[in-house]
């Protein structure tokens, strides 16, 4: 058997386990296992708006802010900042502007990077082609200035770079839009468009270590903004390092190297397969949390305070498309963390008799924890307020009329049931249009939408369906007819889900609206018509979902800002809602600062939404992430991206539980062996019997 | 023959030229350079001037196939259409539309997709014709009765219930090899060992069952019961004789197959995330990346011509009647 089998050890590198999918050399290191499944499309702090991309850009770009990682409500604290930004408001040219002082902390240095040697920047095609990584040449580094900031801001309007914020910093930053003019005049093709010989008028230097912001107005949602890869550090030396000749055609761009100040730095970048991110050997070491929430103490979270971070070396993220390898590598302890697929959720999970979700005995008995956490997203029925039907643009009676309609709707649909059967019961129905855990959301009583539900035992319960029958019958539509013309009501969801394994969810659909005995039409397209009908206000019901930038209710509320109508304005308005009133309290709140005042406003732009029921009902989505024992200083943070400097990693426990799960069962090799000389044996036999059969039988002697 | 080579490459030209309009005109009926533009910038505060700026950027700002604003040949010329093709034909396929160099990904992505199909292609193809002489030599008896039910039943078998069943019982369940992942170099064996081995299995019943056929028929030809009646080994016959000629029928499917090994494979690639080509393709097609679906489609016909111009080629050497004119 040992005979049979050595070759197949050596091949399996003479290992205890024979599917650890990692080199030897990595075991016993502090090295973080996780998966990404999209392909990151930009790693440029200016580029980049996708969650999957912040997981890499974020622990190698340093924000002047960031989210401090256990306090809730979330707050923002320095990062490389000193302090937080100094804020004043000051007239300068007869307008008003507010003026973000930033001061850096000295010292801070920038990852080894080959850019920082003056010798890389004057590379020739030949040696740029020799090259495997632009960590192949010699290494350098130099201090983090306000030079840094300054030139990433600058790059905000660079005509070679898609930047998604640019039209609204735009709209705050002194001069951006005409120093975007200025640069793209300037701008000659293939050549490096240096961005220092360029002043941009919203920014000023200081000194070497302070810079101002200008901004139009006041804007204090700015300061979320600095907490974002998007105002991070670009060194002018590695705009010019990659421009080089050559650099572009071995993807040698700094779309996909970035040079940051951060605890890691990317030293493997194949967004194919695999993604290294290594621990930055000049990162100064910053001191993990010693305050937190009531009860993190107790849950451990506070253990470490003080301790100079990162605490993991290396954190290898491998792409996993398909859900099934994902998963069972998780349970075989090869990924440190996991999401819960609908596949495997009755696996992972057992709820209560009380409807608390909780883990499964088996993942319990595995050492595996859950966090859940209420993301903040907003996934709603939206109306299109131009449709004349479910809409309210025309004014007038016609106006009530398809309010009532809304208001009828959003009690028959049954979100509690859809969060039930179609996301296991993994979300929150909306009651407003603000998320969670934000300033403005109420979750006590007063915080129900009293269109839709009722306040009961201390909890919201759905008003009946005769309550939404009787607003039906006001709207004009008595039993789904309509009381003019006798014709049923038909109702046209645009919708892109197409496939067969959607036909559950339109038959629920279908349900809801036949409880008022609404006929329901699926207008079932692909994605790009379903955008383009949204732009043009050609829907009727639809659903869009929201997923915050930062955490203040602006960012919700001004999705039903009337300046922001999507058939207007193009703007994030999908449903082109408008009230008067609203935009006013809207122009209000959004300058603000989080005051009773500010509450109290919010509440009534809130009492107007639930009037107008522009959107029919939504849901607020919650994760739920299993993570195995030897993960330490886990909290869920929906805001922070830089959450890997936090995370601790115990190798010794996890290689033995590894171990213990993988250990490899050679008894079916064994047996494959003896089946197949069970069945060349006698082949075998039969072909040499029948090589050795005479052409005619041998005539019996004596015959 | 140089001569009957020369030509066929010279019919690949326009042949090259439908298939690129073909996919130009299926990709832009169901995509605007629009729709391009906004699945690349995403869903988020994307403005109408971003869109006009990607377009511009990436050469999409043209007319699609007409520019009746040009002057000359340049109403021609100056299209997406012509801009986008006419590079082709020199093998430069420029840059995905997030930038990325696609020469520098096929040259990176090729060898993962080598190693996963060559050995599939030759293991297989080993398996497959013992597999099938088997048969053929114990043929009609209850082992060639049972190989044939046996090849029905693993041909009816879809290819993704031997991938998700291999990853299960070998890699979930017996933890033999790990399930899924890709390392360069000698590591790349272990993570190979798997996919390879669902693989070739995948193929047995209906390349053996065909292979059998072929045997059978070339069995029952007279030249078999001659060699039979000089006496030669059944061993002799089968593979000096029945092998050689049946391979005229075999060639014609397994040589055209061999260029597209470089194509890699879409499922196989996907489910063992190994980072070859067919996993590109279909990344891109996701991604509505013409530029990609445009270079790997002109690829994928180059490579199927040339498997034919090889089928042809082979004929002539295993069948020394054949000449090409």
């Amino acid at each position: 058997m040992r005979a049979i089998l050595l070759p197949v050890f050596f091949l399996f590198g003479c290992a205890e386990v024979w599917n650890d999918p990692y080199p030897a050399s990595d075991r016993g290191q502090k090295v973080l296992y996780s998966v990404f499944s999209e392909r990151p499309k930009h790693l440029d702090p200016a580029q980049s708006y996708a969650t999957d991309e912040s997981q890499f850009t974020m622990q190698v770009y340093e924000p002047v802010l960031q989210y401090h990682y256990l306090k809730r409500p979330y707050q923002l604290i320095p990062n490389t900042a000193a302090a937080l930004p100094e804020l004043r408001i000051e007239q300068r040219g007869g307008e008003t502007v507010s003026v973000y002082e930033i001061r850096l902390q000295p010292g801070i240095r920038f990852q080894p990077h080959p850019a920082f040697v003056p010798g890389n920047l004057t590379l020739d095609r030949r040696q740029v082609a020799a090259l495997a990584s632009p960590y192949g040449l010699p290494l350098g580094t130099r201090e983090l200035t306000a030079d840094d900031y300054i030139y990433q801001i600058k790059r905000l309007a660079h005509p070679q770079l898609q930047v998604p914020i640019f039209g609204l910093m735009s709209e705050y930053i002194v001069g951006l839009k005409a120093y975007a003019a200025a640069l793209k005049a300037a701008a000659r093709p293939s050549e490096w468009l240096d961005l220092r010989q360029h002043a941009l008028p919203g920014v000023e230097r200081v000194d070497a270590h302070t810079y101002r912001v200008i901004l139009k107005g006041r804007y204090p949602q700015f300061q979320y903004w600095l907490a974002m890869h998007f105002f991070a550090p670009i060194p002018w030396e590695a705009e010019k390092f990659f421009h080089q000749p050559g650099m572009a055609e071995k993807n040698f761009t700094l779309d996909w190297w970035p040079v940051g100040t951060g605890p890691y730095m990317l030293t493997e970048n194949n967004p194919n397969s695999r993604m290294t991110l290594v621990r930055n050997p000049n990162y100064r070491g910053q001191p993990y949390p010693s305050e937190g929430e009531a009860g993190d103490a107790a849950a451990g979270l506070l253990a470490d305070a003080g301790k100079p971070m990162p605490f993991i070396e290396r954190a290898v993220y491998t792409r996993e498309k398909e859900a099934i390898p994902l998963w069972n590598k998780f349970l075989q302890g090869y990924y440190d963390s996991s999401g819960i697929s609908s596949d495997n959720f009755d696996q992972a999970v057992r709820i209560s008799l009380e409807g608390e979700p909780g883990l499964s005995p088996e993942m319990e008995a595995n050492g595996i924890r859950m966090e859940t956490s209420v993301e903040p997203t907003l996934f709603y029925l939206g109306a299109n307020w131009l449709d004349p039907v479910v809409g309210s643009a025309m004014g007038g009676a016609a106006a009530e009329r398809a309010r009532k309609l809304r208001q009828a709707l959003a009690i028959a649909i049954d979100w509690e049931e859809y969060l039930q059967v179609f996301a296991n019961g993994r979300g929150v129905p909306s009651h407003g249009p603000i998320a969670p855990g934000l300033f403005g959301y109420r979750d006590d009583a007063g915080g129900i939408n009293p269109v839709t539900h009722e306040w009961k035992d201390g909890k919201a319960v759905r008003r009946p369906l005769a309550t939404a029958k009787k607003l039906l019958a006001e709207a004009g539509y008595p039993d789904g007819r309509d009381e003019r013309t006798g014709q049923p009501l038909v109702l046209y969801l645009d919708t892109t889900t197409r496939g067969p394994g959607d036909k559950a969810l339109m038959d629920w659909w279908r349900k809801q609206f036949a409880r008022l005995a609404i006929q329901f039409e699926p207008r079932q397209t692909d994605w790009n018509r379903f955008q383009e009908k949204l732009r043009k206000g050609n829907t009727q019901l639809f659903m869009v979902g929201w997923r915050a930038d930062y955490p203040d209710p602006e960012n919700f509320l001004f999705l039903l800002n009337g300046a922001q109508a999507r058939a207007k304005t193009q703007g994030e308005n999908a449903s082109n809602y408008s009230n008067p009133e609203y935009d006013a309290l809207f122009a209000q709140v959004r300058h603000m600062a989080n005051t009773p005042q500010r509450q109290q406003l919010i509440d009534r732009m809130v009492d107007l939404f639930r009037r107008d029921a522009p959107w029919i009902g939504g849901f607020h989505r919650k994760s739920f992430d299993l993570y195995h024992g030897w993960l330490g200083n886990l909290k869920p943070n929906e805001m922070a991206d830089n959450k890997l400097k936090y995370l601790k990693v115990d190798p010794e426990r996890r290689a033995a539980m590894r171990l213990a799960w993988n250990r490899p069962v050679l008894w079916p090799v064994l047996l494959g062996i003896l089946l197949a000389a069970a069945a060349v044996v006698p082949a075998w036999l039969a072909y040499r019997r029948r090589e050795r059969m005479a052409a005619r039988p041998v005539p019996a002697a004596g015959a | 023959m140089f001569a009957y080579i020369v030509r066929r490459v010279l019919y690949a030209i326009p042949i090259l030229l439908g298939v690129n309009l073909l996919t130009f005109l299926l990709f832009f009926v169901v995509n605007t350079p629009e729709d391009m533009a906004r699945m690349q910038l995403g869903a988020k505060r994307v403005t109408p001037e971003a869109i006009e700026k990607w377009k511009a950027e990436r050469g999409y700002d043209r007319p699609l196939l007409w520019n009746a604003q040009a002057e000359g040949a340049g109403r021609a010329t100056q299209t997406v259409f012509f801009q986008k093709s006419v590079r082709l034909f020199a093998l430069d396929f420029g840059a995905s539309e997030d930038k990325r160099d696609i020469a520098a990904e096929i040259g990176e992505r090729m060898w993962p997709s080598l190693a996963l199909a060559v050995p599939v292609f030759l293991v297989g193809l080993a398996v497959c014709v013992s597999f099938a002489l088997l048969m053929a030599f114990f043929r009609a008896t209850y082992l060639d009765l049972w190989g044939v039910v046996l090849c029905v039943a693993m041909m009816s078998v879809s290819t993704l219930f031997y991938i998700i069943g291999g990853q299960y019982l070998l890699s979930k369940l017996w933890h033999l090899v790990p399930i899924s992942g890709y390392q360069g170099a000698t590591d790349a064996l272990r993570f190979l060992f798997l996919p390879v081995f669902i693989g070739v299995v995948a193929g047995i019943g209906a390349s053996s069952r065909w292979y059998r056929t072929l045997f059978l028929e070339e069995m029952g030809r007279d030249y078999v019961r001659t060699a039979r009646a000089k006496g030669l080994a059944e061993r002799a016959v089968l593979f000096g004789h029945v092998l050689q000629n049946a391979l005229i029928p075999i060639l014609t499917g397994v040589v055209a197959v061999i260029p597209l090994l470089f194509m890699g494979s879409l499922l196989s690639e996907s489910f063992f995330g190994i980072p070859g080509l067919g996993s590109y393709t279909i990344d891109a097609i996701q991604a509505q990346d013409f530029a990609v679906v445009r270079a790997m489609v002109f690829i994928g016909s180059v490579f199927y011509i040339l498997g034919l111009i090889l089928t042809d080629i082979s004929y002539t050497l295993v069948d020394p009647r054949i000449r090409l004119q």
